[in-house]
């Protein structure tokens, strides 16, 4: 599918979902419903469902009664915040999941070793660990340099975006054609030299999807780090406190909500960007 | 077991056939121009000729896997469409497409299955094939347990396995080394004898054709067609000492020299065909 | 694959190994630099509450637990159903694969926020609905992938034996898609688990695994908060093993034991 089709499908298919949503609306149970016993129809009613020109007319309006500022402003910088705290936390992610790749490639042993608990630390709730870096964090004493309370939140989506990284890049580095590391030992080339001439080209085609994973694994954890580290100023903060006006305000959460997605839109899109660029020279791969 | 339509017809008959792709447009290909071919029943023949001389595009039109731009094929006395729903002929491919999730047996056993056969016919037909490629050790096997060689023995057990009276094959030992090749076609020409089934062979090794083959249709590209057929008359019985026999010789030095005759200033020297020479 | 206790030994002692070494290293640090439990808890002290807190642990266990398994199950469910519809009709893939490329794309757990609001306060509904869809998307991608990824060789044969569009799909591509189906598993279980906790964080019933570690965290009872971690992580293994078990018990022919990409 050209590019241009696949957009125009897309926005069909968000027409479509807001359809089936005020479909329901009109057919579904006012005040939620059982199937078989189960509780499992949600609440048709307006201030459960708002309706989808409610949610999008919001964005026009304040935020509160004391503000003047469209909430789209709000929500926007709110994105633009933990957007760029979910940068820094990929860029972090990803050299700390290169390193450690590069590690486990090179001594088997490590990679025995360290890979199960490497996959078990994504287990770790994020919430046990956002406290932990905090105070760490909050300790750190270098220099003149302080511990930003952003840096916690990167650190968290760091945390997530490594692995990803680190297992696609290993994946990557140990799946070199056998013939060409032959050709480099012909050479007499170093371990280090294969790794940069050989290795790490080779194994961009398993990174690119790796890193994708990886900005949205940044995303979700400077998210979660957000609301549990209560760091002002994002996106995360603004949902949590959406949602406690649910009652009175049901299309204000919405506002937030969509602005999350719009935000992990943005960075899907700036990674298939440098994926693009990346591997231009590449054949394509047949993926239809 | 062959079911010819009537005593004397053709197994095979090949009238006018053209194959245009993406016909039109700029990037139009004449993979096959204005081709005739007959094949009476017993027959082996075999297609030779450099890439792009159209040699698979006449075996899948043959075997109805792609509809000609002009011309007509007649198999069985059908047309190529009725042969192929009426399953009279088996094919087998370069690569052996044999399904990793089944056994040996239950793989020969697929064109059964979709015949309706009953569970206890399919299996004894299904093992008697695999006694034929010599494979009964290996009924409750997996694919991926067996060699290359042995795996294109299960494809040909289940090319055969509906005793068809004609058998397509596009290049079926292509991937194999030279001495398990040499051995499957000593086999395969002693399983299509054991079964008198007309067999229409693909293949771009000379002695490979000359070897199996009563008639060797010599092809050329651009556009696709054929230039010579030569008769091979080796005789019906065929063993490992034909291969070093001064007629097996001479027979493959007629079909090279036919595949040289080829216009050489048209076409681009193929590094494969330099290389045999030497 | 039959490995002999030699084999077994030398792919377990590194893990063992490093595991050993870590715990040592963390629990002398917190002895020798006398660090307090707010700041970081020694493996002795977690052990000791894990110990204490046993049944209420495993109860908040039984609760994440649950709804990650409903939620797998549903999920699977219809991800399957529906990466069948995909396969067979293009224009639902058409559809749906933006739709679906993009909701990867997103926080998607955001929607828990949603979804509490669409159901009474003390339902599970939300957490369930919200893992439902995370697993739906796992199972959908790798099984239409399995299902329409098949060799071209497969189709010519089936093509050559007259074979209908419903043969072909019993025939080759639902066998074909079978190890797809356990490499969504395979992912899709520990997601189920780290689905099922995240959803808590946003309200509703605080009776899970993720609530409890908020709770005692709040509450600066740090090595209670990190023995329900242990809970968490035990789960989480729990059902990644179960998913790896059920790919070796129901593949055949040894298929378990090859490697397919997963997405």
């Amino acid at each position: 599918m050209t590019r241009v089709r696949r957009v125009w499908t897309f926005a069909l298919a968000l027409l479509l979902v807001a359809g089936l949503w005020e479909l329901y609306k009109v057919a579904g149970p006012q005040d939620g419903g059982t199937v078989f016993g189960w509780t499992i129809l949600p609440r048709a009613n307006d201030t459960a469902m708002p309706h989808v020109w409610e949610m999008l007319s919001r964005y026009g309006q304040p935020e509160n009664r004391a503000s003047d500022t469209p909430i789209l402003l709000v929500v926007l910088q709110g994105a633009w915040f933990t957007f760029r705290i979910a940068l820094a936390g990929l860029a972090l992610g990803t050299a700390i999941g290169l390193g450690l790749a590069v590690l486990m490639a090179r001594y088997k042993v490590v990679e025995r070793g360290l890979l199960p608990y490497l996959v078990l630390s994504q287990t770790v709730p994020l919430i046990a660990l956002a406290p932990l870096v905090v105070s760490w964090g909050g300790r750190l004493h270098l220099g003149a340099f302080e511990w930003p309370r952003w840096l916690s939140a990167a650190v968290l989506g760091a945390f997530l975006a490594f692995f990803p990284v680190a297992v696609g890049t290993l994946r990557g580095l140990t799946s070199t054609p056998p013939a060409s590391l032959e050709l480099m030992d012909s050479y007499a080339a170093s371990w280090r030299q294969t790794l940069f001439k050989l290795r790490f080209p080779a194994a961009l085609p398993y990174m690119s999807p790796a890193l994708k994973l990886a900005a949205t694994a940044s995303v979700v954890g400077v998210v979660v780090a957000e609301i549990s580290t209560g760091l002002a100023g994002g996106i995360g903060r603004l949902i949590i406190e959406y949602a406690r006006e649910a009652t009175s305000d049901p299309a204000k959460v919405f506002t937030a909500v969509f602005g999350a997605a719009a935000l992990g839109l943005v960075m899907f899109a700036i990674v298939t960007v440098v994926d693009l660029v990346g591997m231009r020279n590449r054949p394509r791969e047949a993926t239809e | 077991m062959s079911s010819s339509a009537l005593e004397g017809a053709n197994a095979v008959e090949v009238r006018g056939l053209s194959k245009v792709f993406n016909a039109g447009r700029q990037d139009a290909v004449e993979a096959l121009l204005d081709t005739d071919l007959m094949i009476r029943p017993g027959e082996f023949v075999s297609l030779i000729g450099p890439s792009g001389c159209g040699k698979s595009t006449q075996l899948r039109l043959i075997a109805n896997l792609t509809e000609p731009t002009t011309g007509t094929v007649l198999v069985n006395g059908k047309a190529a469409r009725a042969a192929r729903l009426d399953q009279d002929y088996g094919m087998a491919f370069q690569q052996a497409g044999l399904f990793e999730w089944r056994s040996v047996t239950k793989n020969v056993e697929l064109p059964l299955e979709l015949k309706g056969w009953d569970k206890a016919r399919r299996r004894s037909r299904a093992l008697e094939m695999l006694d034929l490629v010599k494979l009964s050790e290996f009924v409750d096997h997996f694919p991926w347990q067996l060699s290359g060689g042995m795996q294109q023995r299960v494809a040909i057990a289940r090319a055969l396995a509906a005793h068809p009276p004609l058998l397509l094959m596009d290049e079926p030992f292509g991937a194999l080394d030279e001495m398990t090749r040499e051995h499957m076609q000593t086999e395969l020409l002693r399983i299509c004898g054991e079964t008198s089934t007309t067999v229409v062979f693909v293949t771009h090794s000379i002695p490979e054709a000359v070897f199996l083959s009563t008639r060797v249709v010599v092809m050329s590209p651009r556009p696709g067609r054929i230039t010579e057929v030569v008769d091979v008359d080796l005789g019906p019985d065929r063993g490992v000492d034909t291969r070093e026999t001064e007629a097996f010789f001479a027979k493959v030095t007629e079909v090279r020299e036919a595949l040289r005759g080829i216009q050489p200033a048209d076409v681009e020297p193929d590094i494969e065909q330099v290389a045999e020479e030497l | 694959m039959r490995r002999s206790p030699g084999q077994a030994f030398a792919l377990a002692w590194p893990p063992l190994l490093f595991g050993a070494v870590f715990l040592l290293v963390w629990e002398t640090a917190v002895r020798v630099f006398d660090f307090q439990p707010y700041f970081l808890a020694a493996p002795s002290a977690i052990w000791d509450a894990f110990r204490a807190n046993t049944s209420l642990i495993w109860e908040a266990t039984r609760v994440s637990g649950m709804n990650a398994f409903v939620g797998l199950l549903v999920g699977t469910a219809i991800g399957v159903a529906m990466a069948f519809l995909l396969a067979r009709f293009r224009l639902v893939d058409d559809l749906l694969s933006p739709l679906a490329v993009a909701l990867n794309a997103i926080p998607i757990f955001v929607l828990v926020a949603v979804f509490n609001n669409m159901y009474p306060v003390t339902s599970e509904v939300p957490r369930r609905l919200m893992v439902t869809l995370v697993v739906y998307f796992i199972v959908l991608v790798n099984v239409a992938r399995g299902l329409r990824e098949v060799g071209s060789v497969y189709l010519d044969l089936m093509r050559s034996y007259a074979a209908s569009d419903v043969t072909i799909l019993r025939k080759v591509r639902v066998p074909h898609a079978v190890p797809y189906l356990f490499t969504a598993l395979r992912i899709a279980a520990p997601a189920a688990v780290i689905t099922a906790f995240v959803s808590e964080y946003f309200g509703g019933l605080q009776n899970g695994l993720g609530s409890r570690i908020v709770s005692n965290i709040a509450l600066s009872n740090n090595a209670e908060a990190w023995a329900y971690v242990l809970g968490a992580c035990l789960l989480g293994l729990a059902f990644f093993l179960a998913a790896v078990t059920l790919e070796r018990v129901a593949t055949p022919g040894g298929l378990g034991a090859r490697e397919r990409d997963g997405a």
